[in-house]
């Protein structure tokens, strides 16, 4: 009964709002509409409808998939100073961090759905109903671990929020081993997605055994940045109180993830180019072209002044503890991982291919509109969940001031 | 294990019924009697042979609609102490593609928009047979062969030790006891992910609806096989198993007019295959990959 007014409320909260709010529901809803309408139409004229082909047979799907399984991963460095540092102003905001992660969650998922060619034999993944291959196949794995967080990250900042809202506190031995373990198991997604490429010997630009902690690595400068972004604008909508504090430890610790991120590159391009075997193809392929295909060369040096830049920008506190330099950052960053990270890693794996034959992949309309639609989606779903945090977290929607407002 | 298969399949039922009510899919939506059971339809290992007789009327039924002919859907099983091999004689292979085009006819293959092909020739300059970067797909000269060059077909090699097999989330394809790497076309989601897995490029995609016009189709298919296949599902060599399994040669080894191709049961002491193993200086694809393939190259002369 309790849990039902509850929920009600959370409807009359999340239909409630300002024009800007409306205006902001209504353009995701539009881009959303756009990317289901091209997305039926890949459905019912099949995946010829995008660029991908037998040689290079993952594309945009897949990149996005891998960058913002990087990105909910990195809910976890919010994680680690709020609950194992105890650092305070971090503390705040931490369930507003696994929410974000919950949403990343979400468009990851999304992304993997409109990539499989039968989304209708989707249950054949089910276990008990059809049959999971696990543990053989690093997707079975990945398949569990994704809902796995995607559970637990809903879990912990709902039963937080809604002990909030009735005023009490939470049951610390129910959610702080939730809140441990969301710690490995974070790692857990990026490792298994890494892993994902990682076992296929047939690619040798993904049987590399940095790729793993270059996954990581990256995921805790994409996250981390866009998690800054987006708690300025939370800040400036709802006058919640994030310090500047948390943000910028947050830039700082980016800096070092983006160190490592560079370093770890670095040692790669270091072992491709002084051995020089057959197998620095895709790498060429990536930084000078190969015989003449030079389609992902800009892009990735582009990536790389990004990154570096961005470096800096968290490296010097100067720069790191001023909010135009920071955002300036976290933008380089947000896109440069992007690049490096989907088409830079994705498509490459790809090319040339196992027999030596080099078709250069470059996402069209359709792919385009539909990632557009998924990214919509996530946002969409993360707005309607900072409804309803929002003002939990800033103490305006509570048990005791709704049943005083019934009253009256 | 009936009970079981029982209860899965009412738990089916009540999810079908339930994704129609929303109107997921379009293949539920029409939700005919066919498209119900086809929806439901298990992977072929598990279904006893009363369901795969039921199924082989369905498809058979459903092909005669859309072909007007009346097919042979075969579901045999490997013959006992069977395990099949390849051999390719590249001193003979002249690249004249012959192989593929046979192949496609005889299996079935989406024939336009887009051709699928599960052989490929690829050209290499003389003095070059490991590194293919420097390989040519689409030559295209008035006359084969060509001075100063060697053809190297390559189609799934059959690995004893299959990537492709192990990554599959959901188990569509395997190995059979007679070695022979098999897709379940109604089993396989299109995750493509076998795909990126197989180093010898063996397997491609139905990226649209396959285009099988009627007076070409092949009516003696196999399940596992040659049967018409769908959209956005994986397809790939099966050494012709419609034809190994009943005594025949695959469609390639026939096709071949230079006898550049071998075919044989590789237990079986006296077979071809196991003479020019013996005889031969024989190699496979990319043996340090440990994928064991069963697709043996040799230099006759």
């Amino acid at each position: 009964m309790e849990a039902w007014r509850f929920f009600k409320q959370t409807l009359v909260l999340v239909a409630k709002g300002r024009p800007v709010y409306y205006a902001w529901c209504a353009l995701l809803l539009l881009v959303m509409g756009i990317g289901l309408w091209f997305y039926l139409k890949q459905m019912e004229t099949g995946l010829i409808v995008t660029s991908m082909r037998d040689q290079v047979s993952w594309g945009l799907y897949i990149a996005n998939f891998t960058y913002l399984v990087g990105v909910a991963a990195a809910a976890v460095l919010l994680v680690i100073p709020a609950y194992i540092y105890h650092f305070d102003p971090i503390k705040e905001i931490v369930v507003l961090g696994e929410l974000f992660a919950a949403s990343s969650i979400v468009m990851a998922l999304l992304f993997v759905f409109v990539d499989l060619g039968r989304p209708d034999r989707f249950w054949h993944l089910i276990p008990g109903v059809g049959i999971l291959a696990f543990p053989e196949s690093l997707l079975a794995w990945d398949v569990i671990v994704l809902n796995g967080y995607l559970v637990l990250n809903v879990v912990v900042p709902v039963y937080i929020l809604v002990n909030s809202y009735y005023e009490k506190e939470p049951i610390q031995s129910f959610v702080v081993p939730l809140i441990l373990l969301s710690i490995p198991w974070a790692v857990g997604i990026h490792t298994v997605t890494a892993f994902l490429y990682n076992g296929l010997a047939a690619r040798p630009f993904w049987n590399a055994s940095i790729l793993a902690p270059r996954f990581l690595a990256s995921a805790f400068c994409s996250g981390p940045s866009m998690i800054i972004i987006i708690f300025q604008v939370i800040r400036w909508v709802s006058n919640i109180k994030i310090t500047n504090e948390a943000l910028f430890k947050m830039a700082e610790l980016i800096a070092y993830a983006m160190f490592l991120n560079i370093f770890l590159l670095g040692a790669e391009v270091f072992k491709e180019f002084y051995s020089n075997t057959i197998h620095l193809a895709p790498l060429l392929y990536l930084y000078e072209g190969l015989h003449g295909h030079t389609a992902l060369v800009p892009w990735m040096w582009l990536s790389l002044a990004f990154n570096i830049t961005a470096f800096l920008l968290f490296l010097i506190p100067r720069t790191r503890q001023r909010l135009a330099t920071l955002n300036i950052g976290a933008f380089l960053i947000i896109v440069g991982v992007w690049i490096e990270k989907g088409p830079g890693f994705v498509a490459p794996g790809f090319i040339p291919d196992p027999l030596g034959e080099i078709y250069e992949y470059f996402p069209n309309f359709t792919e385009l509109a539909i990632s557009l639609g998924i990214w919509a989606c996530g946002l969409f779903v993360f707005t309607l969940f900072m409804k309803v945090a929002l003002p939990i977290v800033r103490g305006d929607f509570i048990h005791s001031k709704y049943t005083k407002s019934i009253s009256n | 294990m009936g009970n079981r298969v029982y209860t899965r399949r009412e738990f089916i039922k009540t999810l079908s019924v339930a994704a129609a009510t929303g109107a997921a899919f379009s293949s539920l939506s029409s939700c005919t009697k066919e498209a119900r059971e086809e929806f439901l339809q298990k992977r072929f290992v598990e279904m006893t042979d009363a369901e795969k007789k039921g199924v082989i009327a369905r498809l058979e039924e459903k092909y005669r609609r859309a072909y007007g002919k009346q097919f042979q859907i075969s579901t045999q099983g490997a013959r006992p102490k069977t395990l099949w091999g390849y051999g390719l004689d590249l001193s003979r292979c002249i690249g004249c593609r012959r192989c593929v085009y046979a192949c496609v006819k005889e299996n079935n293959q989406s024939r336009y928009d887009p051709q699928l092909q599960w052989i490929r020739v690829i050209r290499l300059k003389k003095g070059s047979l490991i590194n293919l970067e420097d390989s040519e797909h689409y030559y295209n000269p008035q006359e084969v062969p060509e001075p100063g060059f060697t053809y190297q077909p390559v189609q799934c090699q059959h690995c004893e030790n299959p990537p492709c097999v192990k990554v599959c989330p959901v188990k569509a394809t395997w190995k059979e006891p007679d070695g022979i790497v098999v897709v379940d076309y109604n089993w396989c989601i299109g995750c493509r992910y076998c795909m990126a897995a197989c180093p010898y490029k063996g397997r491609v995609f139905n990226w649209a609806d396959p285009k099988l016009p009627p007076e070409e189709a092949n009516t003696a298919v196999h399940y596992l096989g040659n049967r018409p296949r769908y959209r956005n599902v994986v397809e790939k060599c099966t050494f012709c198993i419609q034809r190994v399994r009943s005594g025949r040669y695959p469609a390639c080894v026939e096709a071949c007019p230079t006898g550049s191709r071998k075919f044989g049961n590789l237990l079986d002491e006296n077979s071809e295959i196991r003479y020019i193993i013996q005889h031969k200086r024989v190699f496979r694809m990319k043996e340090d990959l440990n994928t064991e393939p069963k697709f043996y190259y040799f230099f006759a002369t």
